[in-house]
């Protein structure tokens, strides 16, 4: 079943493939679980321990990111 | 060891602090931190790959934050709000880690640092909480402003980022580590070996370089040299250098007992 529901995740239009998503399904969806990685939702840190509580809305703004080579 | 380098209460025995960035692979970023000693490593924080290479390596598994103390990076950053939520982001990515290092840049061609937004920044991250080295102009009033906000160390540039143009104003550089009551560690632009020697002789607490080992020929070997080199340099401080004349009446063998 496909929503209509759209997010944006790392500046990109994603549609969601369910109407209610917490982030931790999100990260199951993308494949992220067991990858270190910091989610913001919308400017603000979703810690890690939320994953499951947070639900998505609608037009919600995440970034995901984790550590690359830099100096 | 007694001469160690003390950053927010942590001592480290290395005076080195290396980047992770521009390595032709995981395998060569790892043998050139290794040859380097470096404890402190640079990392920058960056948006993930969603939906490819799941299984892709990450620098995570070659530099393990158990075997080395991570410092996240602002690196890309021209705003302090931009500045300050990728380090809220590497905080929670690093369980709750405080030491990072700030950088926010004011022009993409020469990466010249934005004091201005800096400070801005570093008020912000202080007040959160964390231990902030951060990148500055080599100006010595910013530098002692950052100081006065709560930074655990000031960084300033040697040259400018990426250009290996070594240390172009060593006065500048003289004023702000006499009026610092922190770390002053150069930061960017050492291009060899004896700019890192000429940075630590000038009393710098630390160098933190990236591309200079990375762009480097063979990177592992300049990793070992610029080990030396700090090492060298620090001694060559701590001894107290001669005092520079035009000319000596004193040559080091003895003037009596000459033959003829």
């Amino acid at each position: 079943m496909k929503s209509s529901m759209q997010i944006f995740v790392n500046g990109k239009a994603t549609p969601l493939p369910a109407e209610a998503m917490s982030v931790l399904a999100l990260v199951e969806h993308m494949q992220l679980t067991g990858k270190r990685i910091a989610i913001e939702r919308n400017g603000d840190i979703v810690p890690r321990s939320q994953f499951a509580e947070v639900q998505l809305q609608a037009d919600d703004k995440l970034e995901i990111v984790g550590a690359v080579g830099g100096g | 060891m007694s001469d160690a380098l003390v950053i927010a209460g942590k001592s480290y025995q290395s005076r080195l602090l290396v980047g992770t960035g521009k390595y032709a692979d995981f395998t060569q970023t790892r043998a050139a931190i290794d040859a380097s000693g470096a404890e402190i490593i640079t990392v920058a924080i960056r948006r993930t790959n969603i939906g490819q290479n799941a299984n892709e390596p990450s620098l995570l598994d070659y530099l393990p934050p158990s075997e080395f103390t991570y410092l996240p990076n602002t690196a890309g950053c021209y705003s302090a709000e931009d500045a300050v939520r990728t380090l809220r982001l590497a905080r929670e990515l690093l369980d709750d880690h405080r030491l990072v290092k700030l950088e926010v840049l004011g022009d993409p061609n020469t990466l010249y640092p934005n004091v201005m937004e800096t400070i801005a920044a570093a008020k912000t991250l202080v007040k959160e909480g964390f231990e902030v080295m951060v990148y500055t102009s080599d100006d010595p009033i910013i530098a002692k402003q950052l100081e006065d906000i709560g930074c655990v160390a000031v960084m300033p540039l040697a040259s400018l980022i990426g250009s290996g143009m070594g240390i172009l104003n060593p006065w500048n550089l003289q004023i702000i580590i006499e009026s610092a009551n922190i770390p002053v560690l150069v930061d960017a632009g050492v291009g060899c070996a004896s700019d890192a020697a000429i940075a630590m002789e000038l009393g710098c607490a630390g160098v933190l370089m990236n591309t200079a080992i990375a762009a480097a020929r063979d990177p592992v070997l300049m990793a070992g040299a610029m080990k030396k080199a700090v090492e060298a340099g620090r001694e060559s401080f701590l001894a107290g250098r001669m005092a520079k004349k035009l000319y000596s009446a004193s040559p080091s063998s003895p003037t009596t007992g000459m033959i003829g």
